[in-house]
């Protein structure tokens, strides 16, 4: 009874947070002793046959032109054939946005328990206990799933992506009855070029105390010599100096990064809750007193328009850049 | 057309997290409870916009909980709404409060379910799409905009790194969160008007639980920070590099 996880894809490419999603559901197998197989929706430009280096035995591909839009019913359906002709019981979807749509429609579907949110491998000790962030990162759940079936969906940059070794997995096409869509995609606006947010190891951030989005190119500047994305407080993105999707905390996007900078934000309890699981949190603010120190892992109390322009400096010498 | 409209309590987004009872349950002691952020400023408010735009159009409004979330459910019923269901059963098992929020929705045959993005305490984002399977209708989760037109939306959702347009037939389940609607503040008029406002409570059907909460853990504390002098930048960035290994 094979372990199946979703390879969540985006123009033919997959998407890193799938890339975690198999390491996890490959060590979830191996807890179990069973194996781990994928399965992919729609048309595929990249190797997945590669992903079998993470320790992936097979992927089963369904290949139809109804599933090159994303319509949650419609992938919900055609992934419940695999699982029902594989016969799989445990199944892993990341916590994105897919992941959102379609983990929620396949639990009722197989009337099978779903932890969303999960941060750790299963506890299979006594039953099959999941642990999940709740309170938006501030305490985590430990949660008992008591079904035959159960659905996992891993948050993303919670679960370390490592390769096992060079083998190739084997490719199955899979012919699914699928359904007709009901949701008509006709557009898709996509930030070029940058890093998205959700899925960015590194993050630099500003808020209010950079007073104006015309002081925001020391932030994008430090962002692009780290490879980072770039991110603010709630206020910068209402008063329209970012764009609203990036805007983090309690209302905007939760991340959790290896590393979040912070540049002029105070670190309200709101705030905190969109990026406390930040593995490495660097605040940079002038008062000593602002609560973001509390959390913060390392800090600069000084004025980000000084301190901001000379990290650039060690930066760029760090990478040899000119 | 008919909007249904999920309403969850939540604690305050300034509360303090701490557990009892061995860790198995949420300290509400001196806790504030407020409407879910998301449910309240964009499912409710985007109804409530709708509504102002067609006034034919009605909004309905669920909760499953106990008596506890009345002040709540009163309170979204004061920023707008026309009359609240309150389904009177207390769990924290997602499958549950959706069969019990699909069976409201098919007994009302209305033409949305909007529910918020996600609840901030237990952070499932996991109703609306079971609602939406239950129903065998389309989902489309975290819309920042919504427009409707006869019987057809157009919806703009959060993908990675950008945002996907689409186009639905109704009936369909939204779950909305920021970009869907503008802030507002409930008037007094609102207030007193809701109190005439009908609040239903009606007994669950039937349903399975299908988890379970074993326990609840605390993050381990920070070691605390470590300060750089402000003239000192090239020490931070070697901490980064070298201690941090993070660039
Ligand atoms: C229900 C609810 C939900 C919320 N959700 C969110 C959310 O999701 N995300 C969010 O961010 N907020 C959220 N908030 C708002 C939150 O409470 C704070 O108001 C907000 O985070 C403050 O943003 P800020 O830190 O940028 O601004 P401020 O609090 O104004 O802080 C600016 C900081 O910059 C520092 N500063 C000023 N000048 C300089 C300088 N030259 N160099 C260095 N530092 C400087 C100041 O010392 C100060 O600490 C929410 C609030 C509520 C009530
Ligand atoms: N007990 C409840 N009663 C009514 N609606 C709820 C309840 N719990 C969650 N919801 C709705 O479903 C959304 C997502 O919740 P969740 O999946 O628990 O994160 C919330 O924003 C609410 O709109």
């Amino acid at each position: 009874m094979p372990v199946l996880i979703f390879i969540d894809q985006s123009e033919g490419q997959v998407k890193k947070a799938s890339i975690e999603a198999i390491c996890y559901g490959v060590a979830v197998a191996e807890q179990t002793g069973d194996t781990a197989e994928g399965v992919i929706l729609g048309k595929v430009t990249d190797d997945i046959a590669a992903l079998g280096k993470y320790g992936l035995q097979k992927i089963h591909h369904v290949d139809n032109e109804a599933l090159n839009h994303f319509d949650a019913q419609v992938f919900t359906g055609a992934i419940a054939q695999v699982i029902d002709a594989i016969k799989s019981k445990v199944i892993i979807f990341s916590n994105n946005a897919d992941g959102k749509h379609i983990a929620p429609r396949l639990s009722v579907k197989l009337k099978a328990g779903l932890v969303t949110g999960a941060v750790a491998l299963p506890d299979t000790t006594n039953g099959f206990v999941v642990k999940k962030t709740v309170f938006s990162g501030k305490a985590f759940a430990n949660i008992a799933i008591n079904t035959d079936i159960k659905i996992i969906a891993l948050n993303p940059n919670s679960y370390e992506i490592t390769a096992r070794g060079d083998a190739k997995a084997e490719i199955l096409s899979f012919s699914a009855q699928v359904g007709a869509t009901k949701v008509r995609v006709t557009g898709v606006n996509k930030v070029k070029g940058e890093v998205p947010l959700s899925e960015a190891d590194i993050v630099v951030s500003g808020g209010r105390g950079l007073r104006g989005p015309e002081n925001w190119g020391m932030i994008e500047e430090l962002a692009k010599l780290l490879g980072a994305a770039t991110a603010c407080s709630r206020p910068v993105a209402d008063a329209h100096w970012r764009p609203h999707h990036e805007h983090v905390g309690q209302t905007g996007l939760a991340i959790a990064p290896n590393l979040y900078i912070a540049i002029g934000i105070s670190g309200a309890i709101q705030h905190l809750a969109g990026v406390n699981r930040s593995k490495t949190i660097v605040v940079i603010n002038k008062d000593p007193e602002a609560p973001f120190f509390k959390a913060a892992d390392y800090g600069i109390v000084g004025d980000a328009f000084e301190i901001v322009p000379k990290i650039i400096e060690e930066v760029k010498k760090l990478k040899g850049v000119a | 057309m008919k909007i249904l409209v999920c309403i969850s309590k939540s604690p305050d987004t300034t509360a303090k997290i701490a557990f009892t009872d061995n860790n198995t349950k949420f300290a509400t002691d001196g806790v504030q409870w407020i409407i879910n952020p998301y449910d309240e400023w964009y499912a409710l408010v985007r109804a409530i916009e709708l509504k102002e735009k067609d006034a034919s159009t009605v909004i309905h409004l669920v909760t499953v909980g106990a008596a506890d979330a009345d002040p709540i459910i009163r309170k979204a019923l004061a920023l707008g709404g026309d009359e609240a269901i309150r389904v009177n059963a207390d769990t924290n098992d997602s499958y549950f409060i959706a069969t019990q929020i699909a069976e409201v929705a098919k007994q009302g045959g209305y033409d949305l379910v909007f529910t918020g993005k996600e609840t901030i305490d237990f952070n499932g984002s996991s109703i609306g799409g079971m609602v939406a399977e239950c129903l065998e209708a389309p989902y489309i989760a975290l819309a920042i905009k919504f427009e409707v037109e006869g019987s057809k939306a157009t919806v703009t959702r959060e993908i990675e790194g950008g945002e996907e347009e689409c186009e639905v037939n109704l009936p369909a389940v939204i779950s909305c969160q920021k970009g869907m609607a503008e802030a507002r503040i409930p008037n007094m008029r609102g207030i007193m008007a809701a109190r005439t406002r009908p609040l239903k409570v009606v007994e669950p059907v039937a349903a399975d639980h299908l988890t379970a909460v074993v326990n609840f853990e605390l993050p381990p504390a920070k070691a605390g920070v470590k300060l750089v002098p402000a003239d000192n930048p090239a020490e931070l960035v070697r901490l980064l590099h070298e201690e941090a290994k993070v660039i």
